[in-house]
């Protein structure tokens, strides 16, 4: 919770500026990106989300190191990602 | 994995940790703190403590939201969850805290209506799909996840969505450092600021423990690399007599924060007066509550929270953990009262928590140890 997961942007909204469709470890949901007005956005970059929120843009490199991380966690991206698709929007 | 490499290159795992031998030379002993339970983790999963000279030893802080909750906040939960009417909603992670009367998923068991959620917005939607029902959010979580419940309340304000409410327990991360500082339990010399928080916060709140209590701290990333990096930037910093609030982590973190985080946290939130964390007792304005403006959606002002003071159980540390006084595997229940399966202590239901992480990851430590160790001679 407290620990982003990398999701990559694969589409923005085209009827709400604070959403986006983001593919997270093959799981796809809309997001909101409010939080990153100041930045611009398009898809294929990635971010750091939070609890449904992306909170920061990263690069591809810190994505894939960022996920394998958590894949250590053990249960925790897991679970994460099984809520992210129970409520996939 | 492609990227993963340059950050565990053992190559430049040496190299920094010949630098960490020769900054660390001679007697003295260095402590530093690692506030955040995701550098915990990576310390534990990649053996880190292992390789490092004997001198130079990390203490675990803080910096697990679920950890710091103390069992009250946990009853008050449960008595909201048990009122008739109500859809309670939370993390995953909080499900399974135990609190004076048991735990969220036990109140489930006898039939209250507590559901998992992703993110806030999730409850959110669950309220306006149940309008003739009243559905509560448990907000948990440091700067990296207010800013949300900060956003979703301000939808529900403008669409008027009336029969959602939040029960804030967001805590901030600078008191916590402050009251470790101030605590007589502990002489640290330096402290990993915190990755992912520090990107809404930014660097700037860490000055106070440079400028007032002459330490430095280095905002660390999460990678095995990143730590020891961070663990070499405060060495330097001691050898040299500085002390300063230094960015290990520029990849993500910057100085100023997200400044559009920030200004919505001011929007929905104030400081409470004081909270009562776990470990570290009340800590002055170190907590989030709803503005007046928003207490037609504060769940603590729309139900009777019983809001009674539970002491932890005896044979629980993990207010010693949280405080960084003992490591995980020196408390007395740790591993066999004490487990992810059956856990006394917040510290072991987190998967952010020190004795989760430890307990996990204990098995593998030597292999890592081993590792590394090769990399490193």
């Amino acid at each position: 919770m407290c620990l982003g997961i990398p999701g990559q942007l694969v589409e923005l909204s085209a009827d709400n500026d604070q959403l986006a469709r983001v593919d997270v470890a093959g799981v796809r949901r809309m997001i909101n990106i409010g939080l990153l007005e100041d930045e611009t956005l398009e898809p294929g970059d990635w971010v750091l989300i939070h609890v449904g929120f992306a909170m920061s843009k990263i690069d591809e490199a810190e994505a894939a190191a960022a996920l394998a991380s958590l894949m250590l966690m053990g249960s925790g991206l897991d679970d994460e990602v099984a809520l992210m698709r129970g409520t996939a929007g | 994995m492609r990227f993963v490499d340059e950050y565990r290159d053992p190559v430049a795992a040496r190299r920094v940790l010949a630098r960490i031998r020769d900054l660390a030379a001679g007697d003295r002993h260095y402590k530093f703190m690692e506030v955040c339970g995701g550098h915990t983790h990576t310390i534990y999963r990649h053996g880190i403590e292992h390789v490092l000279p004997q001198n130079v030893e990390l203490v675990h802080g803080p910096g697990c939201p679920v950890c710091v909750i103390p069992m009250g906040r946990i009853d008050d939960a449960i008595a909201v969850a048990e009122t008739p009417g109500v859809i309670f909603t939370s993390f995953g992670d909080m499900m399974r805290v135990p609190g004076g009367h048991g735990t969220l998923l036990e109140a489930k068991a006898r039939g209250a209506d507590v559901r998992f959620v992703y993110s806030p917005l999730d409850a959110l939607k669950i309220a306006v799909d149940n309008p003739e029902r009243q559905v509560v959010f448990f907000a948990v979580g440091f700067e990296t996840t207010a800013p949300s419940t900060a956003v979703t309340l301000l939808k529900a304000r403008d669409n008027a969505v009336m029969n959602f409410s939040v029960f804030s327990n967001h805590v901030t991360i600078v008191p916590p450092i402050k009251a470790i500082l101030d605590s007589p339990d502990l002489r640290l010399d330096g402290f990993l600021g915190p990755g992912h928080v520090s990107t809404v916060v930014g660097n700037h709140p860490y000055r106070f423990v440079s400028a007032e209590y002459g330490l430095p701290l280095v905002t660390a990333g999460f990678e095995p690399l990143d730590i020891l990096h961070a663990i070499a930037m405060l060495l330097a910093q001691i050898s040299e007599g500085r002390c300063e609030i230094e960015n290990q982590y520029t990849r993500i973190v910057r100085d100023e924060g997200n400044p559009r985080a920030l200004e919505l946290l001011a929007e929905v939130f104030e400081l409470r007066p004081h909270f009562e964390w776990r470990g570290l007792g009340f800590i002055a304005q170190s907590a989030l509550k709803l503005r007046a403006e928003l207490a037609p959606w504060d769940a603590e002002l729309r139900y009777a929270v019983p809001g009674v003071r539970v002491a932890d159980p005896k044979a629980c540390q993990c207010g010693e953990v949280l405080k960084g006084v003992i490591k995980p595997w020196e408390c007395k229940v740790f591993g066999t009262a004490c487990t992810p399966e059956t856990p006394i202590g917040t510290c072991m239901v987190s998967s952010e928590g020190a004795c989760a992480a430890y307990y996990n990851f204990g098995r593998l430590h030597r292999e890592a140890a081993v590792t590394l160790g090769r990399a490193s001679a």
